[in-house]
């Protein structure tokens, strides 16, 4: 199993170095009777903390052993190695790979076992981002991509891996962002855009193309797809930081709408380490608002009752510190108040334009935005 | 009325009073057989000195009709006793209420003496067959063979045969009675009587043949130590009951109240007899066999109530802590462990006593099932109305819960588990004369509590011990099963070959894992045999490390 020794750059060398130090320093342990361990940095909310002036998420300090000799981390440990192991790999042979092949690579069966070192992606994904924190490398630095997620068109040519592509001229299905948008492989070669409007759903960002919404607007269209991938929300932190453009956000009116915007102004708790290169803080929440219901004189038909779990989330999100700010509260409380969620599609119950051609101009020109 | 009083015979009373005598039915009548020529061999085995070898032989002389029914048997049972001399034979086989035992205070099995003439004189009514005896007294001597008959008027021995024959032992006796009788199996057959048997007599070699082709079994001796002969004692003041008390002074011939009292009890001196003269205001001068009525009744009363020392333990012979074991691992060799107690002697009513327990637990005992428990009263297993029982009911009052084992309220105890308790007594008192169960005294029924809580602790200090090695051997084959996984990985990374980065975690393995006990001790069967703490396993070492990991995170 000689592996071809791929040429590394600086970078390589640097990761190789990181996966080398944690695999000496385990087995350093294990031969002076130590208890073999991997500090990783903890993932959860008691360890996130809102930076104020940098208005983002950020890691704290605190940390979590992850022992060997403990029955409740043994299995975890393992697959830690193994993962390590994986990229070790990867990197020596110049490949890259997703983290569901990389959870394919990594699964095997026990020896006189019939336990898998993996059972499913669910298992070895959360380990990767342990090892990211664990040895301080980044998801591309191992060699390894997320299934990617997400749509852009407009006025914006780019160039990705020595392909020029002009994102005017995707026709109706758009441009999938990878899921590493880094300039070293992805460079913005002209931009002619104003502004950058991202919304949640792929159904109301093909609604908006079909309309030629990002001709009219002079814009880049974009969809997350749901939750923002680290890719959409790396290239969209890069519209906003080196184009320069400002970014507006379009979602669901309910708590889980409201969460993928603050996800992309301020980072998510899981990904917090990554905040500072995918955080967007001066993104606009264009809509949908608890508010915008009267504003536009929105019919029943549009109301959804609140669920249970609906105004346990705006509680929880109420209580988040980068919430406190007084508008954001209102803003949650007045869902709140409305006990119904509005979906953006609902929209179209005023006309199947309404969106594209009074909704949004509108709004823009009324600055009406949260900030 | 006076024409119709009239001698009542001997098979008269019997057909009366055969329940009080454990022959209520053909089942019961076949153990009550085997019980009472066992019970005798080993006692007289015992007064003689010889370790017993006993082999009892059940056999169907003539098959039921249908099953169940009852059908006739022949019990023979044989032991190496000292033989009886041949002019005895008679009167102890075949004369009611004939016997050493009934006339005084000794801890003994039998204590009526009505036993084995009983059982020829059923197998008797119901066959008509003689009783059969064969016995010899020693090495060169003749063995006689001897058939009785019992003359039911008289209540004497008649005997039919009486010959000399050749046997290859040196000494012993063999009893054979036909009997009509069921053979049964369970908690009230002749199997679970010997099988207990064997259970308080480690020092007894015991075959048993059964009928039907049923499997021979054989229990060798496991203890050639005969149990040390009880000190027979004279009656306590605080124990004699009136009849008693009341024929001691008649029988004294010139003696005065206060001599029959210094002489004839356990503990009195003469200021005790004294003092008990006097709160009876009794004259201790007075001649005994002049003691009736109210004054008898008052110094009955006055001796219950005097202060006076406890009687000797002396009298007293327990199977002993060790020995019981031995013998609870008799019948059930497979146990996990093994537990047991012998309490300190006690006195109930005059009356010394020694209450021991002992425990078996897991093995092939059954997992689900509420625990069995076995009665003894002086070595002999009570089979019988156990509901009625101070010991059951010492058992069921126990909080098996506190020794980690589960226990439905007001039941027993559901768990591979087997319970002995002994009472030895000079004394034991029964609920009835057919000596089925014993009467709850809060003295006994005390002691027979702390015997149970005590093989409880070190059951379940045991159980916890086994437990914690579960555990640990749970966490061990955890860690064993990923090493291989982990040291792959790290060879990969840092191109070393497997051998040197799986060393480190197998040696380190042992510090993380602690097994408490040596390896090879591990498998056998451990066993607490005397009293104190069981070895109780060493806590865990401190298995932390993390002061001395790297942080791998600035």
């Amino acid at each position: 199993m000689a592996a071809k020794k791929a040429k590394k750059s600086d970078r390589d060398a640097v990761t190789l170095a990181k996966i080398e130090r944690l695999a000496r320093e385990v087995l350093a342990q294990a031969t002076r009777g130590a208890n073999p361990a991997v500090e990783i940095r903890q993932r959860s909310l008691s360890n996130v903390s809102f930076n104020t002036k940098k208005k983002i998420i950020e890691l704290g300090d605190k940390t979590q052993s992850r022992e060997f000799f403990n029955t409740a981390m043994a299995r975890k440990f393992m697959q830690t190695m193994i993962v390590a192991q994986g990229c070790k790999k990867l990197i020596d042979e110049g490949k890259t790979v997703s983290i569901r092949q990389m959870f394919y690579m990594s699964k095997h069966t026990l020896d006189r076992s019939n336990e898998n070192t993996f059972e499913d992606q669910s298992e070895s994904d959360p380990i990767i981002e342990d090892l990211e924190v664990g040895i301080d490398a980044l998801r591309e630095e191992l060699h390894l991509f997320a299934n990617k997620r997400g749509l852009v068109v407009g006025k914006l040519v780019v160039n990705d891996a020595g392909d020029t592509i002009d994102l005017a001229r995707m026709g109706r299905g758009g441009w999938g962002i990878p899921s590493i948008c880094e300039s070293d492989q992805l460079e913005f070669v002209k931009n002619s855009a104003d502004f950058v409007l991202l919304v949640e759903k792929q159904a109301v960002w093909l609604r908006l193309n079909e309309d030629r919404f990002w001709e009219k607007n002079n814009c880049i269209l974009m969809t997350s797809e749901g939750q923002a991938a680290r890719g959409a929300r790396r290239l969209l932190q890069r519209l906003a930081t080196e184009l320069k453009l400002p970014v507006y956000v379009l979602v669901d009116n309910d708590p889980w709408g409201l969460y993928i915007y603050s996800v992309l102004k301020q980072g998510s708790i899981n990904l917090a380490y990554e905040s500072m290169r995918m955080a967007v803080p001066n993104v606009r929440f264009l809509g949908m608002s608890a508010s915008d219901y009267k504003k536009y004189k929105m019919p029943h038909a549009a109301e959804i009752k609140l669920t249970k779990e609906d105004l346990a989330r705006a509680e929880q999100m109420k209580a988040y510190p980068w919430f406190k700010d007084a508008r954001w509260q209102r803003e949650i409380q007045g869902t709140i108040d409305n006990g119904f969620k509005m979906e953006l599609d609902s929209l179209l119950t005023k006309s199947i334009t309404f969106m594209a051609e009074e909704y949004i101009p509108k709004k823009l020109r009324d600055r009406d935005y949260l900030q | 009325m006076a024409s119709r009083q009239r001698e009542i015979s001997v098979s008269e009373f019997f057909t009366k009073n055969r329940h009080l005598l454990g022959f209520d039915n053909p089942a019961k009548a076949l153990l009550t057989t085997v019980k009472e020529a066992v019970d005798n061999s080993l006692d007289a085995c015992e007064e003689a000195g010889i370790l017993p070898d006993i082999k009892v032989e059940i056999t169907e002389i003539q098959p039921a009709t249908s099953p169940n029914q009852p059908s006739k048997f022949r019990v023979a049972v044989e032991d190496n006793g000292p033989g009886i001399v041949k002019p005895q034979i008679p009167k102890i086989f075949a004369k009611l209420l004939y016997g050493s035992k009934f006339h005084r205070l000794k801890q003994s099995r039998g204590q009526q003496g009505i036993g084995i003439s009983a059982a020829g004189l059923y197998g008797q009514l119901t066959t008509g067959k003689p009783v059969a005896i064969v016995s010899k007294t020693g090495k060169g001597r003749p063995a006689f063979k001897i058939e009785l008959r019992i003359d039911t008027k008289r209540n004497q021995p008649d005997v039919v045969k009486d010959e000399t024959t050749e046997w290859d032992k040196d000494h012993g006796t063999r009893v054979e009675i036909d009997l009509v009788a069921v053979y049964r199996g369970g908690r009230t057959g002749v199997q679970e009587y010997l099988e207990q048997t064997a259970v308080a007599n480690p020092h007894l070699a015991l075959t048993f043949v059964p009928p039907k082709g049923g499997e021979r079994l054989e229990f060798p001796r496991v203890s050639n130590e005969l149990p040390r002969e009880a000190q027979e004692i004279k009656p306590h003041p605080h124990g004699v009951e009136l009849g008693m008390l009341q024929m001691m002074m008649q029988d004294s011939g010139a003696k005065t109240v206060k001599q029959v009292l210094v002489d004839d009890f356990s503990r009195v001196s003469p200021a005790v007899a004294q003092q008990a003269c006097e709160m009876a205001k009794v004259s201790p001068r007075l001649p005994a066999e002049k003691l009736h009525g109210e004054a008898l009744e008052h110094l009955h009363k006055a001796l219950s109530q005097v202060k006076v020392m406890a009687p000797p333990a002396t009298a007293v012979v327990p199977i002993g802590e060790t020995l019981l074991i031995e013998g609870l691992k008799r019948r059930f060799p497979r146990a996990d462990f093994y537990a047991s107690t012998t309490r300190p002697p006690k006195v109930y009513r005059g009356n010394p006593f020694v209450v021991e327990a002992a425990l078996a637990y897991g093995g092939d005992l059954p997992l689900d099932e509420p625990a069995e428990i076995m009665r003894f009263a002086n070595r002999v297993p009570l089979q019988y109305q156990p509901k009625a029982c101070a010991i059951s009911e010492s058992v069921y009052q126990t909080k098996w819960r506190n020794y980690e084992l589960s226990q439905p309220k007001g039941g027993l105890p559901v768990a591979p588990l087997a319970i002995v308790v002994h009472l030895a007594s000079v004394w034991v008192p029964f609920t009835s004369e057919a000596k089925e169960a014993v009467a709850h005294y809060d003295e006994l029924l005390d002691e027979m509590k702390l015997s149970l809580q005590e093989c409880g602790r070190k059951l379940a200090t045991q159980l916890r011990a086994q437990k914690h090695a579960q555990r640990e051997h749970l966490r061990r084959s955890l860690f064993e099963k990923y090493i291989p996984e982990v040291a792959r990985a790290l060879a990969n990374i840092l191109s070393m070959p497997v051998e040197k980065t799986e060393k480190p975690f197998y040696k380190a393995l042992p510090i993380f894992v602690n097994l408490g006990l040596d390896e090879d001790a591990k498998d056998a069967p451990k066993e607490v045999p005397t009293g104190g703490g069981a070895p109780s396993v060493p806590p865990p070492a401190s298995a932390k490390g993390k002061d001395k990991q790297l942080k791998l995170v600035e």
